[in-house]
């Protein structure tokens, strides 16, 4: 987390992917997430200066689908904060 | 979605990764590639069987094989699961990967969707790195063509090195030509492909790192894997893919002195470089998603860009806030209520085909005359019972399956789990539990069996448990009797299905809310621990095929039941009628068991025959109502069947109220996991502990919310 805190200090442009409003697109700057659940991210294409638009809330706002490479993935909002992006 | 012996798991788990060549010349073909691109449906139409396909990732999550033959070749093909990746995160993956590393097929052919190329060719690029004999089968080219999307074939063939065919496999396009291809394949020397396959060169360091290693592993492999491929994932720390070495070749890579020299001298190169595990794979992943992006930019052309508009506009009613879970109830409601009406005629109709065979029958054994307990056994006690279980059961088991099917086809579910993730989250466990739960509507076996999708073992568990909370197709039936006997019946007219219908989806929302309820309960005692990671792909929605679902899928629920009306309903009857005609001190022995199961029966507002049906039904749930039936009119009244007003009149006399048929109900919904089911939680869990506490966890919640139901009319004086 303190990497996270470092990195939004630098960067003040970058925003957790969780935080994209619906209908923007934006793209990947930095994945925080380790372990398995980065692998499960990079087996879906997603690495850096990817581009991803959020797509469409639940109805109880967790989690959010993404258009990531041509395919729409749902994340839960832990997933999604731990990805940087910048909104485009 | 199904109950076959392949999805209740049977097929699965005698899986060796080496198949048995059933010819000596007989080739094998693995079929590898992303979820939800068709695999199964390549399978089915090139082997004629018939592997369940749904449109949602994780429909297949074991081994299937079946063979074909093309060109004067056996081949034997093999359906694997879809996997993302080769670097095995998951159960499913690790199978996928094992199979292609150490099954030894002759050919792999990879599976792609042709409307989301890009992501599939990582799939494609990675098996291209453990084997050149690869076949790349781009499918559901209709979809993209209607998508108005393009795919430049040859260019992605002279790309990627290897053949590529064109498929749409639903409709069995091009698959000759794959087959065409595969056996091309398969003849070549191995060695001399024409061209060669793609490779993909990373970081600098890495490739050095590689080439050292590679001497020593191609020496210690013996062609058995291919070097580079090993040594790549050697330094990635892949411990997974040593103990599948150890399994499959039988020796600890990494033990082997060279190897393990070659290893340390290599780590050191990467280390030296500032390259940790975390980098070195981010590095590789990045070579592999930036080649995709490269070829997929050169070999696809989208006419327009908004092809998925139609597909965002539905999902933004189907999970809005709004309207998204009320759409979802309403639709359970719709198909529960054209179940139960479209179940009528045809139960009416059976049941006086049915009967009047059993007069004919009764009529044929007193014209020879056969003894009375030969009469007994056979007709009252054997035919009765299946009778019953093929007039009131069947219909609705026949009618609800394929609508089901349909909305699974239509890529339904994964919006289901979608819209319901925040409760699984909140109750800590994984999202696609509710996938799990969905396909327990059709069979709780089949459910346990898919909860291999979740690759968290907690969470795993956790679905397991809890799977027979929901009702599944066998007790749907039950559920609709007793509802229309004792409920719906108050009104008359096009309304009482309707009543009917809401109150079983009020049943099936208890059976979700009390897996929420219980999973929570779990993950806070004997399954601790937070929700992992969780990823869910929403495909396309995609036009089913409906004609050929539902006359199959109708098809096969009907020889299903009625194979198991004949292996488990038959006997149940000869057992019940027996037991109420062996008479022990004055007493039958039904009544000697009822009255011994009947005080505690009482306590949760039942009575002791309906404890004995519902535990003589542990074979196969469609049978506890019928066997109610049966011990009731073994103890006096014969009666025919005429209608379910009749049959309520029966029960009545036998003291059912209104608090009766709830319990039932409730019991139905909350008991025991079925015989089948149970077999496979042991198979699946590998453990008789948990396959106890999966047992026990919902009979428990049964009799205490039958306990209080009851304890609470009573108090109120309601019954
Ligand atoms: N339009 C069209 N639909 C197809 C085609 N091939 C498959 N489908 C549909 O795509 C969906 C997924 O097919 P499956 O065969 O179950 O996919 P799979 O790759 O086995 O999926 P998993 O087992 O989950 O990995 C089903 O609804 C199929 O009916 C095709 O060529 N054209
Ligand atoms: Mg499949």
């Amino acid at each position: 987390m303190k990497q996270n805190a470092d990195l939004y200090m630098k960067h003040d442009q970058f925003i957790p992917l969780s935080f994209l409003p619906t209908g923007k697109k934006a793209r990947v700057r930095a994945l925080m997430s380790k372990g398995i659940s980065r692998r499960r991210m990079l087996d879906l294409g997603l690495i850096l200066d990817t581009e991803v638009e959020a797509l469409q809330k639940s109805p109880f706002g967790d989690p959010v689908a993404y258009l990531v490479r041509g395919a729409v993935i749902a994340l839960r909002s832990e997933e999604a904060s731990d990805i940087l992006v910048e909104a485009m | 979605m199904g109950l076959t012996k392949q999805s209740t798991g049977s097929s699965v788990l005698g899986f060796k990764p080496h198949i048995e060549r059933q010819h000596p010349g007989q080739k094998i073909i693995a079929l590898a590639g992303n979820p939800n691109v068709g695999k199964s449906t390549v399978f089915n139409s090139l082997t004629g069987m018939r592997q369940h396909t749904g449109n949602w990732p994780g429909k297949t999550v074991s081994i299937a094989q079946g063979s074909f033959f093309h060109k004067g070749v056996h081949f034997l093909l093999v359906d694997i699961p879809g996997t993302y990746s080769l670097m095995a995160n998951s159960v499913e993956e690790g199978v996928a990967r094992d199979f292609i590393c150490f099954g030894d097929p002759d050919a792999v052919i990879v599976v792609t969707d042709a409307t989301c190329l890009e992501r599939n060719l990582n799939l494609v690029l990675q098996v291209l790195e453990v084997t050149g004999n690869v076949v790349v089968c781009v499918n559901l080219i209709d979809d993209a063509r209607r998508r108005k999307i393009r795919i430049d074939l040859e260019e992605l063939s002279r790309l990627l090195g290897v053949t590529v065919a064109g498929t749409s496999a639903r409709s069995g396009k091009g698959l000759d030509r794959l087959m065409d291809e595969v056996w091309t394949v398969t003849h070549e020397k191995p060695g001399c492909c024409r061209g060669s396959p793609l490779k993909i060169r990373y970081h600098e360091a890495v490739e050095s790192a590689v080439g050292l290693m590679e001497p020593s592993l191609e020496a210690a492999l013996n062609k058995k894997l291919c070097a580079r491929w090993t040594a790549l994932r050697l330094l990635e720390g892949d411990e997974n893919l040593l103990e599948s070495i150890r399994n499959y070749l039988g020796y600890d890579l990494l033990a082997l002195e060279a190897v393990s020299n070659s290893f340390q001298k290599a780590r050191k190169i990467l280390i030296d470089a500032g390259i940790d595990q975390d980098l070195f794979r981010d590095i590789i992943v990045s070579g592999i998603v930036r080649k995709a992006e490269e070829i997929s930019r050169r070999v696809v052309a989208m006419e327009e860009p908004g092809h998925y508009t139609r597909d965002r506009k539905i999902d933004r009613v189907l999970t809005s806030r709004t309207w998204g879970i009320p759409i979802m109830i309403a639709m359970l409601g719709v198909i529960l209520w054209i179940t139960i009406t479209g179940a009528n005629y045809p139960s009416a109709l059976l049941a006086d085909a049915l009967f009047w065979v059993e007069d004919q029958m009764t009529a044929l054994f007193l014209s020879i005359g056969a003894p009375a307990w030969l009469h007994g056994l056979l007709v009252t006690g054997m035919y009765r019972t299946l009778a019953w279980v093929v007039s009131v059961m069947l219909p609705p088991m026949a009618i609800f399956f394929p609508l089901f099917t349909l909305l699974e086809d239509l890529g339904y579910l994964p919006r289901v789990a979608f819209n319901l993730d925040s409760f699984f989250k909140k109750a800590c466990a994984h999202g696609k539990q509710a996938l799990t739960m969905c396909m327990g509507f059709g069979c709780n076996a089949a459910g346990v069996v898919g909860c291999r999708i979740i690759d968290s073992p907690r969470e795993r568990l956790i679905a397991t448990i809890t799977n027979s909370f929901v009702p599944c197709n066998g007790r749907f039936p039950t559920l609709i009797a007793i509802i229309t006997m004792f409920f719906a019946g108050i009104i008359e007219g096009p309304f009482r299905s309707v009543i009917s219908a809401l109150m079983l989806t009020g049943v099936i929302l208890l059976g979700v809310m009390m897996t929420l309820l219980v999973s929570r309960i779990l993950s806070r005692t004997i399954l601790k621990g937070l929700p992992s990671s969780f990823t869910l792909e929403l495909p396309p929605y995609r036009k089913p095929q409906v004609g050929r679902i539902l006359v199959r899928s109708l098809l096969d629920r009907t020889l299903f039941v009625l194979g198991r009306a004949v292996a488990v309903a038959a006997p149940a009857g000869m057992v019940i009628w027996a037991m109420s005609n062996i008479h022990i001190g004055g007493l039958s022995l039904l009544s000697h068991c009822a009255g011994f199961l009947d005080p505690f029966a009482r306590l949760i507002g039942m009575d002791g025959c309906i404890i004995m049906a519902f535990i003589l039904g542990f074979p196969a749930n469609e049978i506890v109502i019928p066997l109610v039936i049966m011990s009731y009119m073994s103890t006096g009244s014969m009666m025919e069947f005429e209608s379910l007003v009749r049959l309520r009149e029966l029960l009545a006399a036998n003291g059912w109220t209104w608090l009766t048929a709830v319990c039932v109900m409730l019991f139905s919904l909350m008991h025991w996991p079925c015989s089948t089911t149970c077999l496979t939680i042991r198979k699946e869990t590998q453990s008789w502990k948990w396959t106890l506490i999966s047992f026990l966890v919902p009979t428990a919640a049964g009799i205490l919310i039958c306990f209080i139901t009851a304890s609470v009319a009573r108090l109120l004086g309601l019954s």
